[in-house]
């Protein structure tokens, strides 16, 4: 899956797909939220316009290899959101370096790029067209898509009919289905009845085998204990403690 | 993408200007364009009883109320005044109806924008995307007209991509810069309503030109770009000539002038864009 020839322009190692390097995140924010113009303007008279700063993170390095599974934990407001945010893209990292290698397939919360008035095969289109994909690519898909999420012929109905069960397995079927090399899951895995819980886990084992790599949060530290290869605690936009799975949570529970 | 076997690769130091990036960007990712015009298309008309029709008797309803009150009323007789009003109208509403598109499409698809990466001129782009099939809708109608009022079909007819072309490239200039105020402050959209009343008033749709104080009709050349392009628009239709080289040249400019500005301002604040929509 890693290409040596596109690696000699890139001074990572072969094996490191994602790769933070001094990373912070600086969020600007108005001291006071002004959302309308005419305030701003009123305001920007009287010279009363601040900005407020806010780290979201800072100094944060570190990297993953390919075919890890690598956790994020720590408590609220602690910068997990914010990393997986750097790792697709969703945000530039203000200083420092991100690199990631390979297509990224961020688990998007149910439904969540669903439009309501289109129907399931219509949504799978949509869906794979936003992860970068071509409607060709996508129809090659399409029947396993199906298939695993279990909808039959409810695929040719608007998605608004959908139980939110339906449209959290159409969800994961979709965005797993995509062959990335890199998975991005934040706490939705907690969805869903039993059944399709383990079918998930499957599925997600069985990517570990084929090299994905996976970042994850959650709050369920059996869920990270039992999954990931290495974890990092962060704690207020700063590393805590990095390394091997099981250390790291019996760190982060001592420390609570 | 996947079936190339070199994978992608994101640095986020290599970014060499926000503007070119996101140019390369929309064009890898003009699937997803083609799919979200796509969208705006059906779920416009799924539920609709008249379907796709609406997109040809709206501008139509409209142009023959106006038509009416304003021949009747004010006596207005110029000869091909239907089509006057008509082409003048559905170029106006590709207008209106992007640049609000751009700025609401935005401010809702921002869910999207807070999970997934996707270039953040997508909305405005589908917008316009959107615009030119209405726009080519609404173009059967008024043919229809022109037929019925004995305007003779000419081959000036081909020569309408080209100020097609400019509209939406204004647009999608207007679009975008209105989007990266839309992102700060939310009366933006509302406050626009109002300023594309005034401007809609400061267009030549309703009235022509003889019906202007001279020294009006001169600063309204001058200050409103959409005088310009509409009539760069109207002319092959009404008048079954190419327009005049310095019309098109003008047109052009303020094309260009409206892409550039937008474009530059709104991909310099679209690292903002996903915590802040």
């Amino acid at each position: 899956m890693v290409d040596s020839n596109s690696n000699k322009n890139l001074m990572i190692d072969n094996l490191e797909v994602i790769r933070l390097e001094d990373v912070g995140v600086r969020y600007r924010v108005p001291s006071e939220r002004i959302t309308h113009f005419k305030e701003y303007a009123i305001r920007w008279m009287q010279r009363r316009i601040r900005q407020r700063d806010f780290w979201a993170l800072k100094e944060i390095s570190f990297s993953i290899k390919q075919g890890e599974t690598f956790g994020l934990i720590g408590p609220n407001g602690a910068g997990k959101s914010t990393t997986l945010k750097l790792i697709a893209r969703v945000f530039r990292p203000t200083t420092g370096r991100v690199v990631v290698r390979g297509v990224v397939a961020p688990l998007l919360e149910f439904g969540a790029g669903f439009h309501p008035e289109l129907t399931g095969s219509e949504n799978i289109y949509l869906n794979g067209a936003v992860m970068g994909f071509t409607r060709r690519e996508m129809e090659s898909k399409f029947k396993r898509i199906v298939d695993f999420a279990e909808l039959g012929d409810f695929i040719d109905v608007p998605v608004r009919t959908y139980s939110s069960g339906m449209q959290a397995r159409l969800g994961f079927a979709v965005a797993t289905d995509i062959e990335a090399d890199i998975l991005i899951i934040d706490e939705v895995l907690s969805v869903g009845d039993e059944g399709f819980r383990r079918k998930s886990f499957e599925r997600l084992e069985g990517y570990r085998r084929k090299g994905v790599t996976t970042v994850l949060v959650s709050h369920s530290m059996d869920t990270i204990k039992e999954m990931c290869d290495r974890a990092v605690w962060l704690d207020h936009g700063q590393i805590k403690m990095i390394g091997e799975s099981d250390q790291v949570v019996n760190a982060y529970l001592d420390g609570q | 993408m996947q079936n190339t076997d070199i994978p992608p690769v994101y640095d986020s130091s290599k970014q060499v200007s926000p503007a070119l990036d996101e140019l390369r960007e929309i064009f890898n990712y003009r699937n997803l364009v083609i799919q979200m015009v796509r969208r705006d298309i059906v779920t416009r008309y799924k539920r609709s009883f008249l379907g796709i029709a609406w997109t040809m008797l709206n501008p139509l309803g409209t142009s023959i109320i106006l038509v009416l009150v304003f021949s009747n009323v004010f006596g207005v007789s110029t000869p091909g005044y239907p089509i006057y009003i008509l082409s003048g109208f559905i170029a106006w509403n590709f207008f209106s109806q992007t640049t609000n598109a751009s700025m609401v499409n935005l401010i809702w698809g921002g869910d999207l924008l807070r999970r997934i990466y996707i270039p953040r001129t997508i909305f405005a782009v589908s917008s316009v995307g959107t615009g030119l099939v209405n726009l080519a809708l609404a173009l059967i109608p008024l043919l229809g007209i022109v037929i019925v009022s004995r305007i003779p079909i000419t081959p000036a007819l081909l020569f309408l991509p080209i100020p097609i072309i400019c509209l939406a490239l204004f647009s999608l200039g207007v679009g975008l810069f209105l989007s990266s105020l839309a992102i700060y402050f939310t009366d933006v959209a509302e406050m626009y309503q109002i300023v594309l009343m005034a401007w809609f008033y400061m267009s030549p749709i309703i009235y022509t030109d003889e019906l202007l104080p001279e020294q009006l009709l001169n600063l309204i050349k001058i200050i409103n770009p959409m005088y310009h392009l509409i009539n760069l628009f109207r002319t092959p239709i009404l008048q079954g000539q190419i327009p005049e080289f310095s019309e098109i040249l003008i047109s052009g400019g303020w094309a260009l002038v409206s892409i550039l500005i937008g474009w530059v301002v709104f991909t310099r604040r679209a690292d903002e864009i996903s915590y802040r929509v």
